[in-house]
């Protein structure tokens, strides 16, 4: 237990240990408090799983919050296969792998201007940008909604990748931004007397040296997109277009009077998520601080 | 020499060029064209016809417009005000406590748990709280359970219950991405201070209102705008589950531009609603960057 006391407080790890007495009783309520709170937050998602897999006849004999006595994936199944749920989850796939490359792409062009090129404005470049991520979605949704209709990328997965990448853009490009102003110059120097074109020297040195901050930024683009709602639900309005968030939004209150099955609905709702979340837990809770703070 | 640098900085400008397009075309040509909608009357089909400032002097006496902007209030409340004072408490708990007295390990595992809710799918979490606030869901099934029966209500469908009932949902999703943006800020803040306020015998809450909270400013400020933002902007949650009802008791701007935009197709309306929303959230955005810039001059 010293041990790891000490981790915490790994600059002056041999002095402090001591220092920190452990409070024999308290810390054990502080703990219970904090397990209690823990599982007031995850509660919904064990109810959701418990009640997934009983037989409608089990949850009403015994209630939602009885531990299933039956184990039934009928609720699941019957889920899986009235919303197609295979198809949902590709076109979800689909659209949050192509989004997230689309706005890595971009933000990484930008920011190679604005942080390693300077361009004149850059700037004031990022500051307009801000209006992607601070403008309601609605404020650009109808337009939008207009002129895919116009040009034919209506109830198309195109226009929802093009539209979500660029609205990405803004914080991707931020991020970049400022990562790449810092970027050590001798390094491109190096390159540029080397005679490497510019594209040359995106690609094959600041791409290698930067492909963890992308891949935590395409990460987040990913699990954005795969929960974005207003874009997808005005843009992909055939069934076999939709995804998996518009499942669900479509869904909700449309069949309340089966319990077991809006358990099952929710389960296969948030479990993509929770998987994704289960390998890239790490990522995502140290770099939303690493984005929302330089 | 000077020369070709010149030219040499002129070339990035290529490079720039996809994403101004892209934002030219999905950002800045569809909010001017939602500024200029919002001076016609225009039901989606046909030419617009210019009315001026009728749809904006309609806003004014539209009673579900206010009750939309008394609804964003109350959500400023439950998502930025009180998951920041939660998360606050609970990452100074975790970070000056827990992983003290039980190691980091045991505290990493609370701060994911908490996290979890964050990056669901709202919709999501909307079908999974709708079943559990249902007149026959969980929360009153417990309230039975518990013989509490005569507070079961229908949270959802009771127009005195369904703002505060969604209000709770919201701070359930919002407290993890504060607490992880706040831990993440005291991983910065030297250990020695803390140290050292405790060889003063300075109390847990002494810590917290001395050390935790001035040094996390910087974090309170990102986190306040990034939410602050956020709660202007609620859509999914409401859509999920209220559909602004019932009798517009939870709708909000956003819901209410959504609803004309696309149910009414009273299109000149909900883009004077979805302009006067953009001008607020802007304004505001800009106030707390002027703000947060005095500040850092300021303070170091």
């Amino acid at each position: 237990m010293a041990a790891t006391a000490s981790l915490s407080t790994p600059i002056a790890s041999d002095a402090p240990a001591d220092h920190r007495q452990k409070k024999g009783f308290t810390r054990w309520i502080v703990l219970a408090i904090l397990f209690v709170f823990l599982g007031g937050t995850l509660f919904p998602f064990f109810l959701a799983a418990f009640n997934a897999i009983k037989t409608p006849a089990d949850y009403a004999a015994n209630g939602p919050l009885a531990f299933p006595r039956s184990f039934d994936l009928t609720a699941l199944k019957n889920f899986w296969a009235n919303v197609d749920f295979t198809r949902k989850l590709f076109n979800s796939i689909l659209i949050s792998v192509c989004t997230a490359i689309l706005a890595v792409v971009l933000s990484l062009l930008n920011a190679y201007a604005i942080g390693i090129g300077r361009v004149r404005g850059g700037r004031a470049l990022l500051v307009i940008l801000l209006i992607s991520i601070m403008a309601p979605q609605e404020a650009l949704v109808y337009p939008l909604y207009y002129m895919a209709k116009q040009v034919g990328l209506f109830d198309s997965m195109v226009s929802v990748i093009l539209i979500i990448g660029v609205l990405h853009t803004a914080f991707g490009t931020y991020l970049l931004s400022s990562v790449l102003t810092t970027f050590p110059r001798e390094i491109i120097e190096a390159a540029q007397i080397d005679n490497a074109s510019r594209w040359q020297i995106l690609w094959l040195v600041i791409v290698p040296v930067l492909r963890p901050t992308l891949a935590v930024l395409a990460t987040f683009f990913f699990i954005w997109t795969w929960n974005e709602f207003l874009i997808p639900l005005v843009f992909l309005v055939s069934n076999n277009n939709q995804t998996v968030s518009v499942a669900m939004g479509v869904l909700s209150g449309a069949n309340t009077q089966d319990p077991t099955a809006v358990a099952a609905a929710s389960l296969l709702g948030v479990t993509p998520t929770v998987i994704f979340f289960l390998i890239f837990q790490r990522t995502l809770t140290r770099g939303v601080a690493a984005g929302a703070v330089k | 020499m000077e020369k070709s640098k010149n030219s040499g900085r002129a070339g990035y400008y290529l490079y720039i060029l996809p994403g101004m397009l892209g934002f030219a075309l999905i950002v800045l040509i569809p909010l001017i064209a939602n500024f200029v909608i919002s001076f016609t009357a225009w039901k989606g089909i046909g030419t617009p016809r210019y009315i001026g400032f009728q749809n904006y002097e309609r806003l004014l006496v539209d009673a579900a417009f206010w009750g939309s902007i008394q609804h964003t209030l109350l959500f400023i409340i439950s998502m930025t005000i009180v998951p920041i004072i939660l998360g606050l408490v609970l990452a100074a708990v975790l970070f000056d406590y827990i992983s003290a007295q039980f190691g980091e390990t045991l505290s990493s595992f609370f701060r994911a748990g908490f996290y979890l809710p964050q990056i669901l799918p709202l919709t999501a979490a909307g079908v999974l709280w709708g079943w559990i606030l249902n007149p026959i869901g969980i929360v009153n099934a417990v309230l039975k359970a518990i013989g509490l029966d005569f507070m079961a209500q229908n949270w959802l469908g009771d127009a005195s219950y369904a703002l505060w009932a969604v209000s709770a949902v919201i701070v359930w999703i919002q407290v993890g991405y504060c607490l992880v943006v706040f831990m993440s800020g005291l991983a910065r803040v030297d250990p020695s201070l803390y140290e050292a306020a405790e060889l003063d015998n300075a109390s847990w809450f002494g810590r917290f209102r001395y050390i935790t909270i001035p040094m996390l400013m910087p974090e309170i400020f990102v986190v306040a705008l990034t939410t602050l933002i956020a709660a202007l902007k609620v859509f999914a949650p409401i859509y999920v589950l209220t559909s602004g009802g019932p009798d517009n008791a939870t709708t909000v701007p956003s819901y209410l531009s959504y609803y004309h935009f696309f149910t009414t197709n009273r299109v000149g309306y909900a883009a004077a609603i979805a302009t006067l929303q953009t001008a607020v959230t802007i304004m505001l955005g800009i106030f707390f960057l002027r703000m947060q810039s005095k500040q850092t001059e300021g303070g170091r």
